[in-house]
């Protein structure tokens, strides 16, 4: 829990149903047949997330959807747009930055990496994806042991 | 075009991390290069190639961001994430650690040396860069958002405070006179600053930018400057001459304009550029890998619009982001660039015919 023990800016979030597994093609079972990386894939690497305030994960909270998620693996881009489960949501930041460091440990390093807020669903969304996209603050951040920890606590497996 | 750039020499400087910055020494026989393995790295010609002459490991704790060289070339200033700025004095074959300066509670960005100080013991005139308090997670952003009233008993927060500001990255003149200092920052602007009785103030503020200013480099004469941006545009600036301010003494503003914006050609963020002063080429390093270079087309007829063509570009210069352009002091066309794949690339430049 990150917020201490205030109350929950979202006490009673909407949760939702997740999605089933991804059904593996004939294709994809053949060895020899380079398979390309594709926007299941991404959704899959970001579902299992941990919010950092409820015991839900971002697909469950609906704040990442395999819709707002593109791949184009011929150009090594990748494009995720969040949704924060209210518009003053003060975790907006954290989420994003998981998201980021989701994709960052798990990609191949030729991904241009892009995490934003669906657009008009956050108040302060122009500045928290300005800080997103500064891979200089990014970095900075990344090498605060303080936040790094935060950070893996939302991006470990819950039991 | 890309005969117009080519490469003489790769090294992996900083491997399995990422090369942040590169700076010249004055007189071109070393480069310094930092990154994120939290080393400086000195490297030197060596037949036909480049190679690592000294590592400067034991001096931060964090990424160092940047580097750069006193003007007399004994010194070196490193900056840090782990809030330090350090001095390096050069001895023989190596570099002593000889200051930790460590004022700045957060990162350090950026590091620069008065151009006309000299080093007087080890304490020369550094101006360095912050970065505002840490806004991940539990705290909102410490940027006023727009809209917001702001008591007009305050001053803005801009950078012309100090030459200490946060958020802000400078970039010394090395122009005789006047004295200049330039700063680029996260508020899309870039500010310029002039001496005035021991003091330094804000003496413009350049907007245009729609992002983050990541860089700005001086061009020879000291009258334009480029600045390089998130918004994945360059701008050139102009001072002008014929500004309203002219004949009224002292203390009046600089007027500036920006007289060219190039669009168009950068396929993401734009994280350094260097004006050369020896031949007037304009490098940039991009976050789309490339390395592009372009000059200015002579104006036809007095008046003609300030216009730049790309003369080079080369796509995949590095694996990952380029980060950094440094042109040679001293030998024309001669081009430094690194990037986040670790590497330093070498590069040899000639104006293509025809331009």
């Amino acid at each position: 829990m990150v917020g201490g023990r205030s109350a929950l800016e979202n006490a009673n979030p909407l949760i939702y149903r997740r999605s089933g597994e991804r059904p593996v093609t004939a294709r994809e079972e053949d060895d020899e047949l380079p398979d390309a990386i594709d926007d299941r894939e991404i959704f899959d690497l970001i579902r299992s997330i941990n919010d950092p305030e409820h015991p839900l994960t971002l697909e469950e909270l609906n704040v990442v959807e395999q819709v707002r998620v593109k791949v184009n693996d011929a150009e090594s881009t990748v494009s995720v747009e969040f949704t924060p489960t209210i518009p003053h949501c003060s975790m907006a930041t954290l989420i994003g930055l998981s998201i980021k460091v989701k994709l960052l440990r798990s990609l191949p390093d030729r991904f241009k990496l892009d995490v934003h807020i669906t657009p008009g669903t956050h108040a302060s969304e122009h500045a928290v994806n300005k800080q997103l996209a500064d891979k200089e603050r990014v970095a900075a951040a990344l090498e605060n042991s303080h936040l790094l920890e935060v950070v893996n606590q939302c991006l470990t497996a819950r039991s | 075009m890309p005969e117009a750039l080519s490469l003489l020499c790769r090294v992996s400087a900083h491997p399995e991390s990422r090369c942040w910055a590169l700076a010249w020494s004055p007189s071109g026989t070393l480069l310094a290069s930092c990154g994120g393995d939290r080393t400086v790295r000195i490297w030197g010609r060596d037949g036909p190639g480049w190679s690592c002459r000294a590592v400067l490991a034991d001096g931060h704790q964090r990424t160092v961001r940047r580097v750069a060289w006193s003007p007399c070339g004994h010194y070196l200033a490193s900056a840090s994430f782990d809030g330090t700025t350090c001095v390096w004095k050069r001895q023989e074959n190596d570099f002593e650690c000889v200051s930790v300066l460590s004022a700045h509670t957060q990162d350090v960005k950026h590091v620069v040396w008065h151009p006309s100080q000299e080093v007087r013991g080890h304490r020369g005139h550094l101006g360095t860069g912050g970065q505002p308090r840490d806004t991940w997670g539990h705290t909102q952003d410490t940027q006023t958002p727009k809209g917001t009233p702001r008591d007009p008993q305050t001053p803005r927060r801009s950078h012309s405070h100090a030459l200490l500001s946060p958020m802000s990255r400078l970039c010394h003149s090395c122009v005789p006179c006047p004295q200049l200092l330039a700063s680029a920052s996260y508020d899309d602007t870039v500010r310029l600053y002039r001496e005035d009785d021991d003091d330094w103030v804000c003496c413009a503020t350049l907007e245009g930018h729609t992002s983050t200013v990541w860089a700005v480099a001086w061009e020879r004469s000291g009258q334009r400057l480029v600045s390089c941006s998130d918004d994945r545009t360059l701008r050139v600036w102009e001072r002008s001459e014929s500004g309203e301010g002219q004949g009224q003494g002292s203390g009046t503003e600089h007027s500036w304009k920006c007289v060219c914006t190039l669009s168009g050609y950068h396929g993401r963020s734009i994280y350094d550029v260097a004006w050369c002063h020896l031949t007037g080429a304009v490098a940039t390093a991009c976050g789309d890998d490339a390395v592009r270079v372009f000059e200015e087309v002579a104006a036809v007829a007095p008046g003609d619009a300030v216009t730049f063509s790309l003369a080079a570009h080369v796509p995949r210069a590095h694996a990952q982001d380029a980060n950094g352009v440094a042109w040679h002091p001293r030998e024309p066309g001669l081009l430094a660039s690194c990037g986040d794949d670790g590497d330093i690339a070498f590069w040899h430049y000639q104006r293509p015919e025809g331009l």
